[in-house]
Order: C-alpha cells, then sequence, then structure tokens
C-alpha cells in the first residue's frame, strides 16, 4: 500500500467541509445596480479631460494607436498687460474621443505633458447605438469630477520623483552662497 | 366537531403541506446552494432576499407554452407529470407530524401504504420517457428504470429494519417505540434508507437519468410549461417525503424534550436537516456514472441492508426472550 495515496472516499468529505465553510462565510456577489463598486485610482473606466490644461499639442492624438482622439484648435493672438507686443496661444475647439475604437490602452493618459488626461472609474456610460459613443469634450470634462485623487506613495516605497527633484534643489539653494 | 368537518380540515392541512413546503425547500436550496458556491442566490423577487422566487418562476411556467411534441404519445405525455406528481400527495396523508394523533390520516399499514405509493411515480418517469418520442427522453428513461427498480430493493430493506424493531407498520406506532439508542443499531439502515431514498427521487448524485450534461435533460428533455413545473415540483416533494420518512423511521419523529407540546417542531426540524443534508450532497458530490450507480446499489446497499435486517431481528428475539 502506497503512503501518499489517501484513503478512498475521503475527498467525499474533505469537498462536503469546503462547502460547508463557504456556508458561513460572506458571499462574494457585489449587487452592482444598487451598490456601486468602489474602483481604486487610475482604474481604466473612462478618460476624463481637463481642458483647461490641455495645449492642443496633439501629443494624445498622434500616439493613440487607434486614432480615436479628434482635436480642433485655432491659434490666438492676445496682449498681456505690460508685454511689448500680442502673444499668440492655442485655443481648443474640439476635443473628442470615440470609445467605440477606444480600447484604453492609456497611452494618451501617458503621453500628455501638461496633465489635461486622467483615468476615471466610471464605467457605465454604454450607449444603446455605436455611434452615440463619440464624446466631446464637454462630456469628457464631466467624467473630471469623478477622478479619486491618486493613492498616497508606499511608505516602503520609492518617493516619488518630484519629491525627490524638490529636495535636490533645495539643497542647492542652502549650500550655495548668497548672491 | 362533526366528522366530515374533521376529514375535510385534515385533507386540506396535507394538501397545504404538499403545495408549501417543496417551495421552502426550493427556495432553501436556491440559498443554500448559492452560499455554499460563494454566491447569493436570488435577491430580487418579492423584495426581501427574493422569497418570492419560485412564486414568481411558478408564473413564468404558467405563461409558457405547453408544447407536444409532433411523435409524442399525446395522452400518456400529458398523464405523466401528474403520475409523478400525484403519489406524492397520498404520502403527505399518513406522514405522522405529531403525537396524540397529529396526523392527516392514520393508518396501520402507513409504512407499507407509502412504500407502495413511492413504487408509483416510477411509471410517470418511464411514461414521460416512452411517449416523448425523444432518444434522450428514452435514454433518460431507461436510467431511471434501472436505477429506481434497483433502489427499490435497499429502500425496502432498510424500511423494514425500524418497522421490526418496533413490531409495526404504522408510522406513528414506530415513533412511539423509537428510543434515542436505535441511533446507534439502526445507523446502518439509515445511511441505507437516505441514499436509496436519494436515488429513487433522482437527486444528484444519483441523476444520471436527467444528466444534463450528457442526456439534454434525461425524461424531461421534451417538457415544457405547467408539465415541466410538475416534474420540477414533484423532484422537491419527493425531497419532502424522503426527508420526512427519514425523520419519522429513523431519527424519532416528534420525540425530544417537551415532545407533548412542541412535538410537530421537532418533526419539521429533523426533517429540515435532512432535506439540509439533501441539498448539501448536490453541492459538493459528482454525479455517479450509471454503471457506478448499479453496481454500488447491489454490491454496497443491499449487503448492508440485509445485514441489518438480521441485526434488528436478533436484537428483536433476545429483547423478547
Amino acid at each position: 500500500m502506497s503512503q501518499n495515496k489517501p484513503a478512498p472516499g475521503r475527498a467525499l468529505f474533505s469537498g462536503l467541509g469546503v462547502t460547508l465553510r463557504n456556508l458561513f462565510r460572506r458571499a462574494h456577489t457585489k449587487q452592482y445596480p444598487d451598490v456601486k463598486p468602489e474602483l481604486p485610482a487610475r482604474s481604466r473606466g473612462v478618460i476624463a479631460l481637463l481642458h483647461e490644461n490641455c495645449t492642443s499639442c496633439m501629443l494624445c492624438a498622434r500616439e493613440c494607436p487607434d486614432w480615436c482622439i479628434y482635436i480642433d484648435s485655432h491659434k490666438e493672438t492676445y496682449q498681456p498687460e505690460g508685454a511689448a507686443r500680442p502673444r499668440q496661444r492655442n485655443v481648443l475647439d474640439r476635443f473628442a474621443i470615440d470609445y467605440s475604437l477606444c480600447m484604453y490602452c492609456g497611452i494618451c493618459v501617458e503621453v500628455c505633458p501638461f496633465d489635461a488626461l486622467f483615468w476615471s472609474p466610471e464605467f457605465d456610460y454604454v450607449e444603446t447605438d455605436i455611434r452615440e459613443m463619440l464624446h466631446e469634450k464637454e462630456k469628457l470634462q464631466s467624467w473630471v469630477a469623478t477622478v479619486p485623487p491618486p493613492p498616497v506613495n508606499d511608505a516602503n516605497g520609492e518617493p516619488a520623483k518630484e519629491l525627490v527633484a524638490a529636495g535636490k534643489a533645495r539643497e542647492k539653494a542652502e549650500t550655495a552662497p548668497d548672491s | 366537531m362533526p366528522e366530515w368537518v374533521e376529514l375535510a380540515l385534515r385533507i386540506v392541512a396535507a394538501l397545504g403541506a404538499f403545495l408549501v413546503f417543496p417551495l421552502i425547500v426550493g427556495q432553501a436550496e436556491h440559498k443554500v446552494m448559492a452560499h455554499m458556491q460563494g454566491r447569493l442566490g436570488p435577491m430580487k423577487a418579492g423584495g426581501f432576499h427574493g422569497w418570492a422566487q419560485l412564486l414568481a418562476d411558478g408564473v413564468k411556467f404558467a405563461q409558457k407554452e405547453s408544447i407536444v411534441p409532433a411523435g409524442a404519445d399525446r395522452a400518456i405525455f400529458r398523464l405523466a407529470p401528474l403520475v409523478a406528481l400525484l403519489p406524492y400527495l397520498f404520502v403527505f396523508l399518513v406522514l405522522p407530524l405529531g403525537p396524540h394523533g397529529l396526523v392527516a390520516q392514520p393508518l396501520d399499514l402507513g409504512l407499507f401504504f407509502v412504500l407502495a405509493i413511492l413504487g408509483i411515480g416510477v411509471v410517470g418517469v418511464l411514461m414521460a420517457a416512452w411517449s416523448s418520442a425523444n432518444k434522450y427522453s428514452l435514454l433518460g428513461g431507461l436510467r431511471a428504470a434501472a436505477q429506481l427498480l434497483g433502489y427499490e430493493v435497499p429502500l425496502l430493506l432498510a424500511a423494514a429494519s425500524p418497522a421490526l424493531a418496533a413490531g409495526t407498520l404504522s408510522l406513528p406506532e414506530i415513533v412511539n417505540e423509537w428510543e434515542p439508542w436505535w441511533l446507534l443499531w439502526q445507523f446502518p439502515a439509515l445511511l441505507v434508507f437516505f441514499i436509496a431514498g436519494l436515488a429513487e427521487i433522482r437527486r444528484p448524485p444519483f441523476d444520471a437519468p436527467l444528466a444534463d450534461s450528457e442526456l439534454v435533460f434525461g425524461y424531461l428533455t421534451e417538457y415544457t410549461g405547467l408539465r415541466f413545473a410538475f416534474f420540477l415540483l414533484a423532484e422537491y416533494v419527493g425531497i419532502v417525503v424522503i426527508s420526512a420518512l427519514t425523520a419519522v423511521l429513523f431519527l424519532g419523529g416528534w420525540q425530544g424534550p417537551l415532545s407533548d407540546s412542541v412535538g410537530w417542531l421537532w418533526t419539521l426540524v429533523k426533517t429540515a436537516l435532512v432535506a439540509f443534508v439533501v441539498i448539501w450532497l448536490r453541492v459538493a458530490w459528482p454525479r455517479l456514472r450509471a454503471d457506478q450507480i448499479q453496481r454500488f446499489c447491489w454490491l454496497v446497499l443491499v449487503p448492508i441492508a440485509l445485514a441489518q435486517l438480521v441485526l434488528t431481528a436478533g436484537v428483536r428475539i433476545a429483547l423478547d426472550a
């Protein structure tokens, strides 16, 4: 008789044990339409646009693998106070994301140099017609309110790059001779 | 109270139990099975934890079209669900609920009557299988025939043991005679009766005649609407009947503390516990193959039941001597 072989029929009883233990544990079911799920920050639900930060640089539209971002803009001249000559700036006319094409890769959020695009955990924006999945900037702006604050850095992790850079700059300023 | 009023009351009570208890067991199965699998089960129907799910199911079944296949034997096909369901109603008449004659119809031959009636359900299954004119139904029906006829033997032999021990075939009398130490020496019979009962009502792990992953739905393949609902109801009535019989024959029915006042509660609690085990086994255990079912019946259950009969007879003789 081999020693590793469990007694025949033992699995029947361990099966009974597992199911009985499960009976007294909380179920995993989420009551979705009644109870909204709590999704972590940066969940890939929808991409929100903070249009004040957008400079129409087109980086996101160009990096988008399936070309689902549409940007129209025009240049405007304006006269800042105390400046010698008028300046030019980009004004965003249209910013739209076609969510029937978007594959939620997040490259646009990564590539945006001005923090105008954010991941929002909102996910229930489905439409009955695929053509209605093209959302303009007003709609994209409305999702900014649902973007949660980023989670705090792990205490044992590396410090944030910004903090490291700021610390170095301060050190430099303190050790430098007063001018 | 005139006699006919009392009679009517008893019959209505039995009918009520026949209609209510299977629904409770069905709902319990929904919930217990769900929680054992880490789910919640029905939560919407009726508002509070889906308590009205089975009522909603009943309404749904009633609304569906009852289709009779073109090749089917129409009369037999229509009759089969009733033949499968109604015998259980008569079983409810003789199941004792509590002491002092708390039973719809006390019968001296109660156990004999119950076992004879349970055999009729088999005919309903065979009628459904043959009349459907469907190969899956026929396969399921043949499996059911082999299984039901086979398991009838250990069921009867095991049920004979407590009758022999009590010296009577009347169900209330068997409970009267029952004593807690019977749990020990009648334990093999209890196991055999419970297992054979599971097979008789075709519950997992003995559901090879239905086997939805092999035979579509066995002998129920062609049934729809209300007739299908009758078969489903028959399954749950079957759970109640087998659980109640196990409780009455082997677990002492109404016996327990304060049995004079709350004896009926003891019967219900014991029945509910056995029904819970029936549901539990469905969740935990895989289905036996048709050949394993036969082998288990003839090579394990029948010998144990026979040995138990010998033991019971010996103890009876020793006690009487």
